[in-house]
């Protein structure tokens, strides 16, 4: 029988053929043009591109559960982290542009800036401190627990844990990034005034490019031998590891790219609501990213993508319309998942592009 | 020059005793069984080989210089050392090529890979079968399987837990002729099974393990032969 030594790219051709993911990035792109060509109500746009930032982090968390089986239920932290130096970068900017200091810092009775704003000013100096501080909070942590084999349902208590700490030091007002109020107020953004149409839909524009470029680079990933490797890893850690790979380092490495992913969900969405406060380390926004992710389909990028456009989507609506409803609504979809459609809601329509993922061996 | 030295081992589960004091010598070559009751501590044995259960004492030597009970178990198989384990470990969302490309280990140049992934899928008789998920496979299959993945490196050292548990007869006197056509004169093949028809067709010696100690070294045939073994073991 002919074993087939012409094709060693059977894995990865099918790693480019995933129509789901390729058809969101499509959407993606057009949404971005049609933005720009022919931009709907100010407030409509503005929404998209909230759930774009969304859509970004609920991928983020898919790589390391869907793909790895690391429930992380802290992810929050590293959304916020984007989101706090981006506000800084903001504020900083409009300090050198107005020289008025923001109110939270009068407050205080302090009569600058504190030192370690220094630079923030700059928008690249941001993201790269955004990132590096994301990734660096996320490596310290991964290494910890990853080194001393902390795993599954003790890793995602602990990461529970860490965004609750978190949240209570940034309710503190010593800190000098806004205390419980958070920041806001922001003036200007690259030097336009912040709630012109024109940014308004810049941001959108942007958050959209990078859920298209996020999209792609993780399918690329997970289609790659690297994602072979991490769906050993999710099923059978200690068989990967008595084959001769240190998980450890593929896990932390992961790891890692997930939690600056999520920076830059975090960097995306504070500009486009205005704020930030403590509130997004609040414990039980990070499950709710995992109710995204698991509400659109565990392992599936494209049902991540899903899962936060529609439930968000859904409390964007809802939460205008009838408020108090909304927490019944949201348990009931969980309920929904839990009992109906185990994979997620990519269970309606039979997607299956692996037919064994999921939770655990079978 | 031994293959593998077990020296005084001892590991404990809190106070119960899995393995006291058990020492063993393979040599380069050897095809070596061990045997013995249910809960004598084999499976214990190959845990501490493969660096999943760390001793309480006592040590593992690879060669002459490597304390493997020093190691991780990513050394450890970087090393050399593979093990199929009892319950067929494969990588279900994976195709058994994908299995088979991960048993290469990561080391293995990616331009290496295609050559022995088939003639791995040869050797396994999973040729037809190379794209499909192992997670469908039957049960035998995934045995196979998981021996082809631990091949996948040439192993020095190839430790298999009952690699003919579950199978057909006609599969195991397959598996049996596989693990004669594996030995080579610097590969040690340490052989745990149940099946005293199989230990016999491929095993140049035998050890016999009863509640965590050694009852019994030697052939076969004087295994057959020995009165405690026959007692606690052969004679039931
Ligand atoms: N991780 C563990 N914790 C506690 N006891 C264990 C553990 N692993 C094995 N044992 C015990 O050690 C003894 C030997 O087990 P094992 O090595 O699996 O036996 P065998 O493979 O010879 O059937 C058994 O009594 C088993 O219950
Ligand atoms: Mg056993």
């Amino acid at each position: 029988m002919p074993t087939t030594l012409a094709t060693p790219a059977g894995p990865a051709r099918r790693a480019v053929r995933d129509p789901l993911v390729a058809g969101l990035v499509g959407l993606c792109l057009a949404a971005a043009a049609a933005l720009v060509v022919a931009p709907p109500a100010p407030y409509l746009v503005n929404a998209l591109g909230q759930l774009a930032a969304f859509a970004i982090l609920a991928v983020s968390l898919d790589l390391v559960w869907g793909y790895l089986g690391i429930l992380s239920l802290g992810h929050g932290l590293f959304f916020a982290i984007g989101g706090y130096v981006c506000a800084m970068h903001l504020l900083a900017q409009g300090v050198a542009a107005t020289g008025v200091l923001p109110d939270f810092v009068q407050f205080m009775g302090w009569t600058r800036l504190p030192a370690y704003w220094t630079g923030l000013d700059h928008a690249a100096y941001a993201l790269v401190l955004a990132l590096a501080v994301a990734g660096l909070v996320a490596f310290v942590f991964g290494f910890a627990s990853f080194r001393s084999r902390v795993n599954g349902v003790y890793f995602s208590i602990i990461s529970q844990a860490l965004v609750y700490v978190s949240m209570l030091l940034m309710y503190r007002n010593d800190t000098g990034l806004g205390g419980n109020n958070g920041m806001t107020g922001f003036p200007l953004l690259f030097g336009w005034p912040m709630g012109s149409p024109g940014v308004v839909t810049g941001l959108a524009v942007a958050a959209l490019l990078t859920l298209a470029g996020v999209l792609t680079g993780t399918r690329l990933l997970v289609g790659s031998a690297i994602g072979r490797r991490m769906l050993a890893c999710r099923d059978d850690e200690t068989r990967l590891r008595t084959l001769g790979y240190s998980t450890t380092r593929l896990k932390l490495g992961i790891w890692c790219l997930s939690a600056m992913i999520a920076a830059l969900a975090g960097i995306l969405y504070v500009p486009q609501v205005g704020i930030i406060n403590p509130r997004v380390l609040a414990p039980d926004l990070s499950i709710e990213i995992a109710v995204w992710v698991a509400i659109g389909g565990l392992g599936r990028l494209g049902g991540a993508v899903i899962g936060a456009i529609l439930v968000n989507g859904l409390k964007f609506w809802l939460s205008a319309a009838m408020p108090e409803a909304w927490p019944f609504i949201l348990s009931g979809l969980v309920l929904l998942v839990v009992l109906v459609l185990p994979n997620g809601l990519l269970d309606l329509v039979g997607w299956r592009p692996r037919p064994t993922w999921l939770r655990g061996a079978p | 020059m031994t293959a593998l030295v077990v020296d005084a081992l001892t590991v404990a589960f809190g106070r119960f005793t899995a393995l006291d004091c058990v020492s063993l010598a393979v040599d380069p070559g050897e095809v070596r069984a061990v045997i013995g009751p249910n809960g004598a501590g084999k499976t214990t044995l190959l845990d501490v080989i493969s660096g999943i259960t760390k001793p309480v004492s006592g040590r593992v030597m690879l060669g002459d210089h490597v304390d493997l009970t020093k190691r991780s178990e990513a050394e450890i198989a970087k090393a050399g050392v593979r093990r199929k384990f009892q319950e067929p470990s494969v990588f279900p969302a994976l195709t058994v090529r994908e299995n088979l490309e991960i048993g290469c280990g990561p080391a293995l140049p990616a331009r290496d890979r295609p050559a022995r992934i088939a003639a791995l899928l040869c050797e396994i008789g999973l040729g037809a079968r190379a794209e499909v998920p192992a997670g469908r496979l039957a049960h035998g299959e995934k045995q196979w399987l998981e021996i082809g993945m631990v091949l996948a490196a040439e192993p020095a050292l190839l430790l298999l837990d009952e690699p003919v548990a579950g199978l057909s007869d006609t599969e195991t006197a397959q598996t049996a002729a596989l693990i004669r056509a594996l030995r080579r004169p610097d590969r040690a093949i340490l052989v745990i099974e149940h099946d005293m028809a199989f230990v016999e067709a491929v095993a140049d010696r035998v050890t016999v393990l009863h509640e965590g100690r050694t009852l019994y070294e030697g052939s076969m045939a004087g295994a057959r032969a020995d009165a405690r073994v026959i007692e606690v073991f052969l004679g039931r």
